[in-house]
């Protein structure tokens, strides 16, 4: 099978996700009250919207994700032709993961990695 | 007689043979779609049961055994009462996105099957690109999970998709540098290829001890990756809850509970394949009459065996491991697992190239 595969998976995926919410829906009659629509908080009534500011920490190890994740996609082609091209390949990449390395130390020394 | 070899392309010549392409594609399309579907429903049954009686059988207790033979219908009738049940919209949530996250986490459990070998010449899809197709599908749920935690308009809800994106995106480099020592080993993406090259022996005992270190960091962050305990910060039922979930109730709950067994099934999956060989048997080395001995029992075992051993081993790190809190989760990520992981690839590379490997 080619990439039609991927269509027929995609919809195989919406037809038991749909089918499983509408029989839902058709089998039961709905009710809504005031209290039902209000966010769960454990009973306490809710203060303040949570669409705010977040901790900026989860920012910053996204920002380091990205950095590290290109140099994955980046290893992915020097992985298969490894074998092949032999022990210039391996100089290479340790060069590579040297320097990305070196920015992770440094990221590291400025406290980017200190949950605080 | 049990095995699946062949039975694929007995249907594909047949379907070929009688109609016409076109029909014939579609054809197989419909019956990868009532496949898919019975795997992900058998597999949600299997699967939620399972990890009750392996939590059950650590606390030293029985665990469902009412409902069927051994609590065997336990999950069905879960099912049943989750179906029923009202699938609640929060006033204030944003409906479009909120309703659309389950959909996308499913569509990613789904989408992940295709390149999966589940016995010798069973696979959906083998392309070329393997590897980094799982690699790159599997870190969409990501956006599920964000989803639905903003949608909800819930402070439980958006402090557990925080914590989930942060804790996926960053296990998903020691896992992606994992798969790439196998991948550095083998020369080749396709899971086929990769599968053809563990013959003689799989890749956990071939590579030395590098491998078994990749073997190890693979778990870890796959277990992070999936959002389970002693990772499970993002559900946290004693903080937050249920994390990301919170709002969600009825079957579209139901559906990120099938969505992260089925992600669990999904990445042990990969790990038997890359690590111990896929659907191929125990071989070692000259031992004819053993390997013999092995090839009978049929590939599809092989694979289930070794992808259940797998889940088993997650499913017992859960019950024996306390939870780690947040700065001790991205610590063990960017301060061991990542540094080890690039030196441990440096490792591979040089068993590979000087062809240490057995």
């Amino acid at each position: 099978m080619g990439a039609i595969s991927l269509i027929a998976l995609g919809l195989a995926a919406i037809l038991f996700s749909a089918g499983g919410i509408l029989v839902g829906k058709i089998l039961l009659k709905k009710s809504h009250n005031s209290q039902k629509g209000q966010p769960y908080e454990c009973g306490i009534p809710t203060e303040t919207s949570p669409w705010h500011q977040f901790h900026v920490g989860y920012y910053l190890f996204a920002l380091l994700f990205l950095i590290f994740d290109v140099e994955l996609v980046f290893m992915y082609p020097w992985a298969v032709v490894v074998k092949k091209v032999g022990l210039l390949a391996l100089v290479e990449i340790f060069i590579f993961i040297f320097i990305l390395f070196m920015g992770f130390l440094y990221a590291h020394k400025k406290g980017a990695l200190k949950w605080s | 007689m049990f095995s699946l070899e062949g039975i694929t392309k007995t249907i594909q010549d047949w379907l070929f043979s009688s109609f016409s392409p076109t029909v014939a594609l579609l054809i197989e399309c419909a019956i990868i779609i009532l496949l898919a579907i019975a795997l992900f429903a058998l597999l949600g049954l299997v699967l939620v049961l399972m990890e009750r009686k392996v939590a059950a059988h650590i606390q030293i207790r029985l665990g469902p055994n009412r409902v069927g033979p051994g609590g065997m219908f336990q999950t069905v009738a879960d099912t049943v009462k989750l179906i029923m049940k009202e699938g609640l919209t929060p006033d204030m949530a944003d409906k479009f996105l909120f309703n659309l996250a389950p959909f996308i986490v499913m569509i990613v459990a789904m989408l992940l099957l295709a390149p999966i070998a589940f016995a010798k010449n069973f696979q959906i899809w083998d392309i070329n690109i393997g590897v980094l197709y799982v690699s790159a599908v599997s870190s969409l749920s990501v956006i599920g999970i964000l989803m639905a935690g903003w949608a909800s308009n819930n402070k439980y809800s958006l402090l557990g998709a925080m914590r989930s994106g942060a804790q996926i995106v960053s296990y998903e480099l020691s896992a992606g540098l994992a798969i790439l020592s196998v991948v550095v080993l083998t020369g080749s993406l396709q899971i086929s290829d990769i599968i053809e090259s563990q013959k003689d022996g799989w890749w956990l005992f071939k590579g030395h001890i590098p491998v078994i270190i990749a073997f190890v960091i693979f778990l870890i962050a796959v277990t992070a990756e999936t959002n389970r305990a002693p990772f499970d910060l993002a559900e946290a039922e004693s903080e937050l809850t249920a994390g990301f979930h919170t709002e969600y109730s009825g079957m579209r709950f139901a559906f990120f509970f099938l969505a992260e067994y089925i992600n669990i099934f999904i990445v042990c999956s990969i790990g038997a394949t890359l690590f111990l060989g896929g659907w191929m048997p125990l071989h070692i080395g000259n031992w004819e009459s053993f390997n013999h001995l092995m090839d009978y029992i049929p590939s599809s075992v092989w694979f289930m065996g070794k992808t259940f051993f797998l889940i088993f081993l997650i499913m017992w790190f859960r019950w024996t491991f306390p939870r780690l809190r947040v700065d001790q989760l991205l610590n063990l990520e960017w301060k061991y697992l990542l540094p080890i992981s690039l030196f441990n690839i440096l490792l591979v590379t040089l068993i590979a190239i000087m062809g240490w490997h057995f």
